[in-house]
């Protein structure tokens, strides 16, 4: 397939299909960061994370109506601003969500699943009532469009790059949150042992309700960037959805590392495989291998030591 | 032995009436016009809508079912079927394909409709043909489609697949010098079928003309940068692209965003209407070519007309993409083969389907053909900013539909 092609040829396109890895792998940690924090630290299956994640998405196509109707002059500079009203809508739908329907099923994981997919399939219902059935076009500033020359042969999508910026910036974020802030170690804490954390005074009902909205509004905010790459209608969530628990479960459930480490082999695996044979078959194969591994290892990749 | 006292019950009334429909002379007895216990009346008939109003398809469905609704009620206006008023009963097939099945027996067996215009993708195609058949149904199906399938019971108005792309190949091939082929598509039946079409037209019918890659991506997959990659790599002067759905939006925004730029590199599609567009955003398919056989910018007295009166009914932002326009086929197409046949029966509107001729078509003049699928013209359109088509080619003779075409299978 490649004696046809010249060597500065096929370098520059392994380059590019180097990035295009680690723009999926970007991707895949973005949408999974937020399920990994409700899934591992909470123990909470959030069917729903794909429709909160469609809201952001949402709440994006809103900012950059309103942006063209009433503030033209700031058009430029719109999308800032939409990550963040999208962190925040889809956080407070979280921590709704987590008072209403989340906190009466602690103790019964296998409830939350179903609980969750219903309130997707409500929610979905909603974006249907609200923006219509079809697909809505998020309108997206030119300087976010096209691509940038590396050199004359190699070049890059510019919103990989932005995708890339943004999943840097959550996760940093998130690593500062967890492990180096006072309610980081409070969720820890309540993570490890429930009762005990409940015991020395730390209030857990409200660090479930953080959590839970944090890891929601994490959602929102991958949602609003995929608008860059992706589709936005009332369903595209179900096209994450499968993806987003594969990594986390593959990564080990517990740890935010081994998220990461999961969305960086899936993500490789998957574009060069994507490369040398063709999408779908790349997708069976990425499947069979991480099922495979998954009957060796079925604590996923990492895990951490709890006490239940 | 029930079923038929029943029938014969519900003949009855219309029996007792029938000294008293003499008097309207434009309008033919109930009895003459209904032998087999349609819902029929003196003045109305029954028919069903049965599309996906929720669920994933109802992004494609909607604009079906307002093309529909559009057709009954511009018939009723004009005075109705055989003298009777159109009424329709809506069944939503909610993206499922046994609901499908389950409302088109309903449809037929409760409501008794004497024809039911439905179904979008080949899936709830499939699952419903064996009831219009065990049944004997009516259905007026609007999508374009991979063919090898010809019923009795149903009128295919969207085009078959050799019918949208070989004339879209020869054009292309001819104007744009092309001579190599980069395949793509969703992973199920129907782009699988309309590329191994493509790839027999390419390889075998045209000279000097090759396949230079074919791939496939599940439905809802939205990274394409890897193929992307393998597409300037292979540089290929034609991107035949028959990805559907939520890939769609995510293959042309990551293609634009890769800077491959449609202006210099040919894309050509089967898949993309102006529905499809507004999902994708104008400027990133703007340049792309569509093979169909309708665009909403066609320029004649009927498409003026039919897209005055869509945007009146629906709203002036609403879009016309193929398969909505081929919707509205199906309730005119009805109408001219009942008063052909002069009956609403089922046998009587299935035998007198072939050469049925609609002249007011959006898309200009079609006709039945025997196979029950249409004869139609095929147009290339170019993408433009605004999310519609420019017509740059459309085949000078109306395109004859093969749905089992031989040397393509």
């Amino acid at each position: 397939m490649f004696s046809d092609y010249s060597l500065g040829d096929l370098g520059s396109i392994l380059a590019m299909q180097g990035f295009a890895g680690l723009i999926l792998f970007s991707v895949f940690v973005l949408m999974a960061l937020g399920l990994a924090i409700i899934f591992g630290q909470m123990g909470v299956i959030n069917m729903a994370h794909g429709e909160f994640m469609i809201l952001g998405a949402y709440v994006t196509y809103l900012c950059s109506e309103l942006f063209t109707n009433y503030l033209p002059a700031l058009y430029n500079g719109y999308f800032p601003v939409a990550i963040v009203a999208a962190f925040c809508a889809s956080g407070a739908l979280g921590l709704l969500v987590e008072w209403v329907l989340i906190r009466h099923l602690y103790r019964r994981p296998l409830d939350t699943l179903l609980a969750t997919w219903g309130l997707s399939l409500i929610l979905q219902q909603v974006y249907r009532s609200i923006f219509g059935a079809r697909e809505v076009g998020v309108e997206l500033p030119d300087w976010m469009l096209g691509s940038t020359h590396l050199t004359d042969t190699i070049e890059v999508p510019i919103n990989g790059i932005i995708v890339m910026c943004i999943t840097t910036a959550i996760t940093v974020a998130v690593y500062l949150l967890i492990f180096r802030s006072g309610w980081g170690k409070r969720v820890r804490a309540v993570m490890s042992n429930r009762t005990m954390a409940g015991a020395v005074g730390i209030d857990t009902e409200r660090v479930d309700r953080m959590t839970f909205g944090i890891g929601c509004g994490i959602a929102g905010i991958a949602g609003s960037a995929f608008t860059m790459v992706g589709s936005t209608s009332p369903t595209a969530g179900q096209l994450y959805i499968v993806d987003t628990f594969l990594v986390v479960v593959f990564g080990g459930a517990q740890s935010l590392l081994g998220t990461i480490a999961s969305a960086f082999t899936i993500s490789q695996a998957q574009s060069t495989l994507e490369f040398f044979t063709s999408g779908s078959n790349a997708k069976v194969l990425t499947l069979l291998t991480v099922v495979a591994i998954l009957m060796v290892r079925p604590q996923g990749l990492f895990t951490v030591k709890v006490r239940r | 032995m029930r079923r038929r006292l029943l029938m014969g019950m519900a003949a009855l009334p219309a029996a007792a009436l029938l000294p008293r429909a003499g008097f309207a002379a434009d309008k033919p007895a109930t009895a003459a016009v209904n032998t087999t216990g349609l819902a029929v009346t003196d003045d109305t008939v029954t028919v069903g809508i049965l599309h996906s109003i929720t669920g994933t398809m109802a992004i494609s469905e909607t604009g079906s079912v307002e093309a529909e609704k559009l057709a009954i009620e511009q018939i009723n206006a004009s005075g109705g079927v055989l003298g009777r008023q159109i009424k329709f009963i809506q069944e939503d097939g909610g993206s499922d394909w046994p609901t499908f099945a389950e409302k088109a027996k309903k449809l037929l067996v409760n409501d008794k409709v004497a024809a039911v215009m439905g179904c979008w993708t080949s899936a709830s195609r499939k699952a419903v043909l064996p009831v219009f058949e065990q049944y004997n149904g009516m259905l007026y199906y609007p999508t374009f489609y991979e063919g090898l399938e010809q019923s009795k019971n149903v009128i295919y108005t969207g085009q078959e697949a050799t019918q949208q792309i070989i004339a879209g190949l020869d054009w292309i091939v001819k104007e744009k010098g092309a001579k190599t082929f980069y395949l793509l598509g969703s992973d199920y039946i129907w782009p699988r079928t309309s590329n191994k079409i493509a790839r027999k037209h390419i390889e075998n019918h045209l000279t000097g003309t090759k396949v230079v890659g074919e791939e496939y991506f599940p439905l809802g997959s939205t990274q394409f940068n890897s193929v992307i990659n393998k597409i300037k790599l292979t540089k290929p002067d034609v991107i035949y692209a028959i990805i559907v759905g939520g890939s769609n939006v995510a293959f042309y925004k990551q293609l634009k965003a890769a800077g491959i730029d449609l202006s210099k590199q040919n894309l050509m599609t089967i898949s993309v209407t102006e529905d499809e567009i507004q999902g994708i955003g104008g400027e990133n398919i703007a340049n792309a070519y569509a093979c169909m056989k309708y665009f909403q910018s066609l320029k004649n007295p009927n498409n003026e007309k039919f897209v005055a009166a869509f945007k009146k009914m629906w709203g002036e932002k609403s879009v016309i993409g193929d398969v909505t326009q081929a919707a509205y086929l199906g309730p005119w197409l009805w109408k001219l083969t009942v008063e052909k046949a002069g009956s609403f029966d089922v046998d009587k509107v299935a035998a007198a389907s072939p050469d049925v001729e609609f002249k007011g078509a959006p898309e200009g003049y079609v006709r039945i053909h025997p196979n029950h699928h249409l004869w139609s013209k095929t147009r290339v359109g170019r993408a433009r900013l605004d999310g519609q088509y420019d017509v740059v080619y459309e085949t000078k003779d109306l395109m004859e539909p093969d749905p089992f075409p031989k040397g393509y299978q």
